[in-house]
């Protein structure tokens, strides 16, 4: 086990090394293999600070707290808490750390998660902060493409959608630079470009496009995002790049016969119902394995038994 | 005794800051956190004639030493400022400034959704990335600011 190199907190897909990525890879293959159960972490409490609405998110943290055998406190929203009366986000987290082992947090502003670990003494979690990161979908993102291709490196990769606002997106890109991915090809509509704050942080070249045809044939792997409307300040600038890209038939028909279709999920329109009985569609598969590679990321954190 | 000295009498104890660029003088003021009311006897010379600069802003500060801090601070907008400390009447100390990796506190982040501006304990804390030209990024949400929205922010 990489006890050595725990981590206290994961806000930034930056904050883990190679090696600890392909632990956890390998301790969500282990979970697989014994049917996703466990219960090394009993007597251990989970706190689910979900200060913005989350489905999947939270219910995967939920079910991988409780098959390794823990237990969950916390909240699905703002509403109805104390934060309604004014508390601030560190004397909630100040109330949490007293009652829990670990805090999973998801907060609309960006920096949160960050904020939350100067203060905590118990681990935290990133589970979405702004528009800024999402550090465990990007396992997630990683672990799917290393279950179907069998690795990482040198593949080409095509991320496609809402680049600015998109934190799964962030944290992908920098959780490649663990890797050594071949081609990265950045599609997106020139108001939703990669901000240079996150394309600063990578160690790979990156091919910025508007044109998704150019690259499907030489693309590996395609990771769709839904363009957020939530993210848009302005619903003009939204209602002008809402529908700027669809992958259809006729796209998959470009790719190769090998290549794989992922999403972080929701769907909107972004992709074609019909897409998902192509062999490409694999954003259900990588969904199923989130509850997986969080077991594994919360073992790690929590350092259970091997 | 040059017009400039005219201007302004010597102090016995205290800081004077030299070679500050024209009309940011009040600026270096705010950076050190006077605003007048202190009590400080402060003088200000703006726009004086300047061999190495063209213009340039002189501000003497009685009673009050700047620190190594503080003396960093101004580098953000007086990057070839020199500093003094006076002590009775003589240059007892020049500080060597560099711009300081970081900034906690001073500036306000940008990004109207960066938890800085959401929550009255989460004080900003800024890197600096680079100094030519001047980036620091925010440590909690990495926007980056540069020199020119420094001035607006500090002006």
């Amino acid at each position: 086990m990489l006890r050595a190199f725990l981590p206290k907190h994961i806000i930034s897909s930056l904050d883990l090394d190679r090696r600890e990525v392909e632990h956890i890879f390998e301790v969500a293959d282990e979970y697989e293999k014994r049917g996703r159960v466990s219960k090394e972490l009993s007597g251990k409490v989970v706190a689910l600070a979900f200060f913005e609405p989350s489905t999947r998110t939270k219910n995967s943290f939920e079910s991988a707290v409780e098959r390794l055998g823990a237990s969950t406190i916390g909240f699905s929203s703002s509403e109805g808490t104390s934060t309604e009366k004014g508390e601030t986000v560190a004397d909630t987290i100040r109330m949490l750390e007293g009652y829990s082992d670990m805090i999973v947090i998801r907060h609309k502003f960006d920096g949160t998660a960050k904020f939350a670990s100067e203060v905590s003494h118990v681990p935290i979690i990133n589970a979405g902060d702004g528009k800024h990161e999402h550090p465990t979908q990007s396992i997630i993102d990683l672990y799917t493409v290393s279950k179907i291709k069998g690795h990482v490196d040198g593949l080409n990769f095509c991320v496609l959608g809402d680049l600015k606002y998109g934190r799964a997106v962030n944290s992908l890109l920098r959780l490649m630079t663990k890797f050594r991915p071949g081609k990265v090809f950045l599609v997106s509509p020139q108001q939703l470009k990669l901000r240079e704050e996150v394309k600063s942080t990578l160690n790979y070249p990156v091919i910025e496009t508007s044109s998704l045809q150019d690259v499907l044939g030489d693309t590996d792997v395609l990771y769709v995002t839904r363009i957020q409307k939530e993210r848009f300040a302005d619903e003009v600038e939204f209602e002008k790049v809402k529908e700027s890209y669809k992958v259809d038939l006729k796209a998959v028909e470009m790719m190769k016969s090998d290549s794989i279709i992922l999403h972080p999920l929701p769907r909107v329109n972004e992709i074609d119902r019909k897409v998902d009985k192509t062999p490409q569609a694999k954003y259900f598969y990588q969904a199923s394995l989130g509850v997986q590679v969080r077991m594994a990321i919360i073992r790690y954190l929590l350092g259970g038994s091997e | 005794m040059s017009d400039k000295e005219l201007l302004v009498t010597k102090i016995n104890n205290g800081t004077v800051i030299d070679h500050i660029p024209a009309g940011r003088a009040l600026a270096v003021l705010r950076v050190l956190g006077i605003n007048g009311s202190e009590g400080y006897r402060v003088a200000l010379v703006m726009n004086v004639e300047s061999k190495k600069m063209g213009r340039k802003d002189i501000v003497k500060i009685s009673g009050r030493t700047v620190d190594e801090k503080e003396s960093n601070l101004i580098t953000l907008i007086a990057p070839n400022a020199t500093i003094n400390i006076i002590k009775d009447y003589d240059v007892t100390r020049k500080m060597k400034m560099k711009i300081p990796s970081v900034i906690e506190g001073l500036l306000k982040c940008p990004n109207p959704s960066c938890i800085t501006n959401n929550d009255p304990e989460a004080h900003t804390h800024f890197f600096t990335v680079s100094e030519t030209p001047l980036l620091l990024k925010c440590s909690y949400c990495e926007t980056i600011i540069d020199e020119i929205q420094v001035m607006k922010q500090v002006l």
